[in-house]
């Protein structure tokens, strides 16, 4: 079967100043798999989903998702993309519900079809029971599920999620992915940031990236035994440790 | 209306109506500040001790120490018995002036016109001095007129009238003041924290990914403000109707109006600080100093403009509260149409304008 490729760029590069957060990077993202971005903190990771989102204009290079380029159709690509920062940026303030209709109400669903897909979510989530508390007190792991549903809620084909597992319980984390599969399940595309190289084991594919460059791309299991490594941890360390000696 | 639009206000609201600090100065704010310059912060001086030192000890000398005390100025007083004891009363704050009349009194009244009192008011207080020093001289002229049954001897008589505030209450001065202050903290305070939350809470990245755009953005976060500033405006002037019997001489459809256009440039302040301020902290603190300040000692609330060195008086230009001042002391106490104001208007349009402008155009390019 020919793989529909849903995310495509080619030597995509965002300088801030002098500095180059993402350098001259290029791949391609399959519809329908859990395409995932490994590398530490600061090696250019969120800052490729924000150029990818259309909310940070690239320096250089090109850029496709879903079929739109991200510098003249960043609208068309917004309307067919969820996105989930690192922040889960969720208003304390309001109650779950009101966080998830605010959400729906900004891709313009509204009276009837917003609070159908609402109660869908709360039950996919498992929130139901919660939707009247306020954000502020749920525990980090409900925040993390109630954020991912703000970014689901008008059906996105594409799921963008930054590090969305960051500082979150490991059971949490479980159910997470579980919830990813999920989606995949459901024909949906995810890219995914972490910095949790077991997680790395979830995706189908993964980039490894380092100080803004991709510096290996495969599935988990092509990585491991080109490497000879019995798990992608020590893949990713022993690449890092050759680039820093060639560096 | 847009539904993107509404479900940013809708959002909006429900942020203020849990935020106790927004609520204060939406509610808290303008009703202590209508209690504390309609009552407390008075430029009128009112019931006034006064010591009387009264040698002449007659009927018309009687009759002059009750005119005084018949006014709601003067009200209490006290009897001294000589010179000295009002330098201890002045000291102890007891009299604020004192009234000397001379033994002779009542016989020179008698014999010719120029008859002569004294009166001594304590200056530490220079406004307070002055404003006492023209009731007595007030109540003095008129009393002589009355003695002199009405007849005017001097060549030129000097009858002042005073419109638009015949009784000069220093309240009817300070309630439009008082709106012109509150709309401008509400529109231009409360927006610029609004945005500069959003950043701070990465909430408006969230609402970057969707496909709003940011006048959408814009608009829906203002609208409840300018609701809000609104319904403050109205509750200043009805409770400033009420408890300070204020009557508003000119067209309220045109003040509303106008106050409008007012809001709408404030709001540009507002959201240009909010472009600017990464924090809830610095975008409160440059409002504060940025217009909160300035509208409040150079806009003409509380110190006339003229009387201000030259170069305050050239910044006070580019302060939009100081026309708005005068449009809505022109609407309230004067009564007059936008035929007057046209200058005022045109201004407020053109900072507004540039002010919503700038904000767009820098709360685009703001997010790369």
């Amino acid at each position: 079967m020919q793989k529909e490729i849903i995310i495509k760029t080619k030597n995509l590069t965002k300088k801030f100043g002098n500095f180059t957060a993402v350098n001259s990077i290029s791949f391609e993202t399959y519809k329908g798999e859990i395409f995932g971005f490994l590398g530490a903190n600061g090696a250019g990771k969120t800052t490729t989903i924000k150029m990818l989102c259309g909310i940070l204009t690239p320096t250089e290079g090109e850029g496709y998702v879903a079929g739109f380029d991200i510098y003249s159709e960043k609208t068309k690509i917004k309307q067919n993309i969820g996105y989930m920062s690192q922040k889960f940026s969720l208003y304390e303030d309001l109650r779950v519900e009101e966080n998830l209709l605010f959400y729906g109400g900004i891709y313009n669903m509204k009276n009837k079809n917003l609070k159908v897909k609402l109660n869908e979510m709360l039950v996919r989530l498992d929130l139901l029971h919660l939707r009247k508390k306020m954000t502020s007190e749920l525990p980090l792991g409900w925040k993390q599920k109630l954020a991912l549903g703000c970014a689901l809620l008008h059906n996105p084909e594409i799921i963008f999620l930054d590090e969305p597992t960051a500082g979150v319980d490991p059971i949490s984390r479980k159910n997470f992915w579980y919830l990813i599969y999920n989606m995949v399940n459901n024909g949906k595309t995810i890219f995914v940031t972490t910095h949790y190289l077991d997680e790395a084991e979830y995706c189908h594919r993964i980039s490894i990236m380092h100080q803004g460059k991709i510096i290996v791309t495969g599935t988990p299991e092509k990585l491991k035994s080109q490497y000879k490594k019995t798990n992608i941890e020590d893949v990713f360390i022993s690449l890092i440790n050759n680039q820093t000696y060639e560096s | 209306m847009n539904h993107r639009i509404i479900t940013i206000a809708k959002k909006e609201l429900l942020h203020i109506k849990r935020d106790p600090y927004s609520l204060t100065i939406i509610i808290i704010l303008p009703v202590i500040m209508v209690i504390l310059f309609g009552y407390a912060i008075t430029f009128d001086v009112k019931n006034v001790s006064i010591g009387i030192l009264d040698r002449s000890q007659s009927k018309s000398s009687r009759e002059l120490v009750n005119t005084f005390t018949s006014t709601k100025y003067f009200n209490t007083r006290v009897f001294l018995n000589n010179e000295k004891e009002i330098e201890p009363l002045f000291k102890k704050g007891i009299i604020r002036a004192a009234i000397i009349i001379p033994e002779k009194y009542s016989s020179s009244l008698k014999r010719k016109p120029e008859t002569k009192i004294q009166i001594i008011i304590d200056g530490s207080e220079p406004n307070t001095a002055n404003i006492i020093s023209n009731y007595v001289k007030m109540i003095v002229s008129s009393y002589s007129l009355k003695i002199n049954n009405f007849q005017i001897k001097a060549p030129i008589d000097i009858r002042p009238t005073v419109w638009f505030n015949p009784e000069l209450k220093s309240i009817i001065f300070i309630v439009p003041g008082l709106i012109t202050i509150i709309l401008m903290l509400i529109s231009a305070l409360l927006t610029s924290i609004t945005i500069a939350r959003e950043k701070e809470n990465g909430t408006l990245e969230q609402i970057l990914v969707s496909p709003i755009k940011s006048y959408e953005i814009i608009i829906g976060k203002v609208i409840p403000y300018i609701i809000i500033a609104f319904i403050d405006s109205i509750f200043i002037l009805v409770a400033s109707k009420f408890l300070f019997s204020l009557k508003i001489e000119g067209n309220l459809l045109l003040l509303s109006v106008l106050g409008l256009i007012y809001i709408i440039s404030s709001l540009g302040i507002g959201l240009l600080i909010s472009t600017i301020a990464k924090t809830q902290q610095v975008a409160m603190m440059m409002t504060f100093i940025s217009t909160l300040l300035p509208a409040i000692m150079l806009s003409g609330f509380m110190f006339p403009i003229k009387s201000m060195p030259k170069i305050l008086q050239y910044i006070t230009y580019i302060i939009p509260p100081k026309y708005f001042l005068i449009i809505i002391r022109g609407i309230i106490l004067k009564g007059i149409g936008i035929g007057y104001l046209w200058h005022q208007v045109t201004i407020l349009i053109l900072f507004g304008a540039l002010l919503i402008l700038v904000s767009l155009l820098k709360f685009k390019t703001r997010l790369e």
